[in-house]
């Protein structure tokens, strides 16, 4: 069984709140030099079967039409073994 | 004949009741719709009401939209027939790709539960012929991703084509003026180019009592604008 | 590991066990072994163990309970009393409402955001399981001095956590409390309470009767939530010293708790329930057992069919696990089908997983193997009592001679203007508005008053207006003064609060949160205050419904405050008729309804201005509070006031600062005669409130104050835009708003 991967991240001219709390907090904790922090969504998929192309056409179909709402956000495929 | 107008209820769906009220209390009939059904059943209108439909996860609306009353909604929308989503159910319509835009996290990152001053920016929607452009009416806003976000070209063609129909009402915010979510261009509601489409995150429903949350009724003219375009059809 | 199965049991007598690990003690686990004539099996022990903690035995507080019950007034109201999941009472017009309020303070302080979400669910869950519709929650919280950082990391959790999952639930937040005191830094206060109406013949109770009737499990998957929460969690005290333990919390899905409240809605509606049970602290054990216990016969559980979330959980962990939104009902046989279609269309899983049989042993197989077989009574009911030793401590005289009445007061206009903004500014007094904006009081369209008036009311029928109200107060720094008085003076103001609002005080449900009740002074002010609140219900006529006692709130050493929690539930017969808080129509006359002495023990003047604690709280007098309440219930009704709020901590300047900003009218007072001006504003003597009284019902008005004896003082006049007290000191709204609303935001925004 194989496992496929899709992080889905705000778009980067959308405005992260959360990612912006989590970047004010990291001072006060202690964490310095960070620049910047954008928060995003990981999805794992176990697939039934091979992953070829024609599955990850369907996975990416799957994330641009559901997964993802790409009015505000961007989507990335990876394979994991 | 009494107009009847479906009220849609999704898993999660809150204000599916208090939205049936709405319509009884406008003097319409109100039908229960549920989201497996694809029939439905001879409505004049639809309104997707309020809630956190399968707990706002993915996103708010995301999994709703793919309901087989969806389906339905869908084609009637674009043959006419007059929607109003309002909170999950305008999430659900922009989901829909009905309504341009989306929703996002409130930028004070908190549900904020308050009485909204809007301004009504156009009568020409089938749910606010009742209203006038320009008046300012108060209803209950309710919402953790309320923010309204569409890129910039969206958003000057939703307003270059009149078809941003509320705003958040700028003035004092003890009054209950304000933008409370960070949506951009100060924009609470939207409508389609044809006009029957409507999208608001405020709850109308919540005001059409004087008894009964805050007292006041400027919710119902929604209920009563698109019954008086059902029955000049 | 092998299965321990009741016949491994039975072979193996010597075999040591871990009844200390799991919270019993050596007698206990003794008097386990005699009950079974062996030794138990590990899931029997499991059970025993959860069932026989504090939390789900009320071991040490039962004996003082029984007084709800012996003192308990007669009253026709009452359908359901203590006992059941929570108490019943006839509001009239064949409605009958549910009420209950419960604790989930050290799941909050161990995760805020899931210990106060798991808090709503439970006993959302617990009104559910009545047959009633869940209408309105109310959270009373306590957190630790307001500026302490780590105020700033459980508050904004417990708040959220209500709001995230009550709001999904599509339940109207109508009231509450929010106090800061330094006492509950390591031991939040986080209790919630659920109201629930339903018509009288839909009353469902939590018993498993009829041979051959199946036991349907249904809701979420079980996993590895909360394992041995219950004892853990509930029972022990945080120790600071000790190693860093971060005990398995329950997690909740809102979403799945609103499918299973609809789901179970509509099986009540198609009548498909012979007996129901929510799964809440100590889980299976608790609803298996509860549920044969109140029975007329035995029942069998084939535990390897609940369906779980994680398949490497022992049965013992099945049987311990916490996972929440999950039910159990009883059903028969032939509308077992009927059943799971219902479930089927929430989306709801539903599992057969056993039936009610005509013995008297609660059966427990794993695989076809007997792991457990044990008088069900003996886990549910008949679980250990403790007469804990209980003694007035030495410091309770030092503490009550310490007297408030001695500490400077202002001595200028100025002064005494000055402290009236710190007061209205203070934390405890401040508006929290913050908070309770981040939840819905609008949904379901019922909601006649929310916070922060006096009580929440809602409509229940849309004909007739006929409402209820509900208000939860406490106040710990009464009760450290005198637990006696103290739980009366919150059953008092609760009375008050919910009369104000123009309902008729019905019926009591109280949250119970003490420290440890191994050290006698606690187990004294437990006495104390479980007795106190006993007599004033049955002085007032309001029975005590149910409720929840929480106990080991402390930091080490330290107890919290006692701090009796009261709910009181009342109705209006046309929520039309209600009476609000706010002042809002100019030239209207204000009058303080009461007597006012010089109290000031304990009082939140004392606390903000001199930061003290001592002398004795406010005199309780209940047949004045009684003839208060006529009187605010008269009035409503026959159309004499327009306002009413209720004088409480903060004294009148608080109330009337209250009643100003909410109306947007300022107010003219004179100090009335025979008082002094720092008295008039600032006592907190008990029994009194304040009205609006219009002009033109002023003659009415007073007459019937002075034909019933109730001491009624015109004190003013609403009008223009400040407080001005006659000779003192005049205070623009606008600062007292500035005052009054700033002071949350700031130290939590």
């Amino acid at each position: 069984m194989a496992r496929v991967v899709v992080d889905v991240m705000l778009k980067p001219e959308i405005l992260d709140p959360q990612g912006q709390a989590v970047q004010r907090a990291l001072p006060r904790l202690g964490y310095t030099g960070i620049s910047d922090v954008r928060q995003g969504k990981r999805f794992e998929l176990e697939v039934d079967g091979p992953v070829d192309d024609a599955a990850l056409a369907r996975i990416r179909e799957m994330a641009e039409t559901f997964l993802a709402n790409t009015v505000i956000e961007d989507f990335n495929v990876k394979v994991e073994s | 004949m009494t107009a009847r107008i479906g009220v849609v209820t999704f898993p999660g769906t809150l204000d599916d009741r208090d939205t049936q009220r709405a319509v009884r209390l406008a003097g319409a009939e109100p039908v229960a719709l549920w989201h497996r059904d694809k029939d439905l059943r001879q409505v004049d209108a639809v309104v997707l009401p309020g809630g956190f439909s399968y707990g706002d996860y993915l996103r708010a609306g995301a999994i709703s939209r793919f309901s087989p009353m969806m389906e339905t909604i869908i084609e009637q929308a674009k043959g006419g027939m007059p929607v109003l989503g309002i909170c999950n159910g305008f999430q659900v319509l922009t989901e829909a790709h009905l309504l341009p835009g989306a929703m996002l996290r409130n930028t004070g990152l908190h549900f904020v539960c308050r009485d909204q001053r809007l301004r009504v920016e156009t009568s020409g929607t089938a749910w606010t012929g009742d209203f006038t452009a320009g008046q300012e009416i108060s209803i209950p806003l309710k919402n953790i991703d309320g923010r309204y976000t569409a890129d910039p070209r969206t958003l000057d063609e939703l307003e270059a084509e009149g078809r941003v129909v509320f705003r958040y009402a700028a003035g004092p915010v003890a009054d209950g003026y304000g933008n409370p979510n960070g949506s951009l261009r100060d924009i609470a509601g939207i409508s389609n180019a044809a006009g029957n489409v409507v999208g608001l995150m405020p709850h109308p429903e919540h005001a059409v009592e004087s008894l009964i949350g805050t007292g006041r009724r400027d919710g119902l003219a929604f209920f009563t604008s698109v019954l008086k375009g059902l029955v000049s059809v | 590991m092998s299965l321990d199965t009741v016949k491994q049991a039975e072979q193996t007598p010597e075999t040591g066990q871990p009844w200390k690990e799991l919270g019993l003690k050596e007698d206990e686990y003794q008097r386990i072994r005699e009950i079974l004539g062996r030794r138990p099996t590990g899931a029997e022990l499991a059970m025993y163990s959860v069932m026989w903690s504090e939390h789900c035995s009320y071991k040490s507080s039962k004996v003082h309970l029984k007084q709800f019950g012996e003192k308990a007034p007669r009253t026709d109201a009452l359908l359901v009393g203590i006992g059941e999941n929570a108490g019943v009472v006839d509001v009239g017009q064949g409605y009958a409402v549910t009420f209950k309020i419960e604790s989930h303070n050290h799941p909050s302080y161990i995760e805020p955001y899931q210990g106060a979400a798991t808090g709503v669910g439970g006993i959302v869950r617990d009104i559910l399981a009545m047959g009633a519709r869940p209408v309105a929650v109310m959270d009373p919280l306590r957190f630790g001095a307001a500026g302490h950082p780590d105020t700033k990391r459980v508050l904004p959790g417990v708040v959220a956590g209500i709001g995230g999952y009550g709001n999904c639930l599509g339940l109207p937040n109508i009231g509450g409390e929010v106090v800061f005191d330094p006492c509950y830094q390591g031991n939040p206060l986080v209790n919630a309470l659920c109201v629930g109406v339903m018509k009288h013949e839909d009353i469902h109770l939590a018993k498993a009767s009829g041979s051959g009737n199946r036991v349907i499990l249904y809701g979420a998957r079980t996993g590895g939530d909360g394992i041995g929460g219950v004892s853990v969690l509930a029972s022990e005290t945080f120790d600071a010293t000790g190693p860093s333990r971060r005990p398995a919390v329950q997690v909740g899905d809102p979403f799945q708790e609103k499918l299973l409240i609809e789901c179970t809605l509509e099986l009540f509606r198609e009548k498909l329930v012979t007996g129901i049970q929510d799964l809440g602290g100590a889980g299976l054990s608790c609803a298996t057992s509860e549920l044969a216990s109140a029975g007329s016969g035995g029942m069998r559980i084939e535990l390897d069919r609940v369906p779980l979330r994680d398949a490497t959980l022992s049965p013992e962990e099945i049987l311990m696990s916490e996972s929440q939104e999950r039910m159990c009902a009883i059903v028969e046989p032939d509308k077992v089908d009927r059943f799971l279609e219902i479930c089927e269309k929430w989306d709801v899983i539903a599992t057969d997983i056993g039936e009610v049989t005509d013995g008297v042993r609660l059966e427990i197989t794993w695989h076809g193997e007997q792991i457990v077989d044990v008088p069900p009574r003996s886990v549910a009911h008949e679980g250990p009592t403790y007469h804990r030793p209980f003694a007035r401590p030495d410091w309770q005289d030092t503490l009550q001679a310490d007297d408030a009445g001695a500490l400077p007061r202002p001595v200028s206009a100025d002064e005494l203007r000055e402290q009236v903004l710190a007061l209205v500014g203070s934390p405890n007094q401040a508006s929290k508005e913050w908070i309770t904006d981040q939840y819905d009081r609008f949904v379901q369209g019922n909601t006649v008053l929310a916070q922060p008036e006096d009580s929440g009311l809602i409509r229940i029928d849309e004909e007739t207006g006929l409402g209820v109200a509900v208000a939860t107060d406490g106040n710990g720094r009464y009760a450290k003064l005198d637990p006696y008085a103290g739980a009366q003076l919150a059953l008092a103001e609760a009375y008050r609060n919910v009369a104000a609002t123009g309902a008729r005080p019905l019926a009591v449900s109280d949250c119970l949160n003490f420290g440890s009740p191994e050290d006698p002074a606690v187990m004294w002010q437990f006495a104390e205050a479980t007795r106190g609140l006993a007599d004033g219900c049955l002085a007032l006529g309001t029975p005590v419904t149910g409720g929840n006692v929480s106990l080991y709130n402390q930091t080490g050493e330290t107890a919290i405050h006692p701090t009796p929690v009261v709910a009181v539930l009342g109705v209006i017969d046309d929520v039309a008729r209600r009476t609000p808080m706010a002042f809002k129509d100019p030239g209207q006359l204000v009058y303080l309804l009461g007597d006012t002495r010089e109290e000031f023990g304990g009082s939140a003047w004392s606390q903000v201005v001199h930061d003290h604690l001592g002398g004795l709280p406010p005199a309780v007098d209940l047949e004045r509070e009684k003839l208060l309440a006529e009187i605010l219930i008269s009035a409503s009704r026959d159309g004499m006031i327009d306002a009413a709020h209720d004088l409480s901590d903060g004294g009148l300047v608080q109330a009337v600062t209250e009643s100003c900003l909410r109306g947007g009218l300022g107010a003219r007072l004179v100090v009335p005669d025979g008082l002094d001006a720092f008295t008039f504003l600032f006592s907190e003597s008990a029994g009194r409130a304040v009205v609006a009284v219009p002009r033109s019902e002023e003659m009415r008005f007073t007459d019937m104050c002075g034909a019933r004896g109730l001491p009624a003082t015109r004190i003013g006049v609403i009008d223009g835009d400040a407080i001005e007290v006659q000779g003192e000191f005049s205070l623009p709204l606008a600062e007292l708003r500035a005052a009054h609303e700033a002071t949350i935001p700031a130290l939590l925004a």
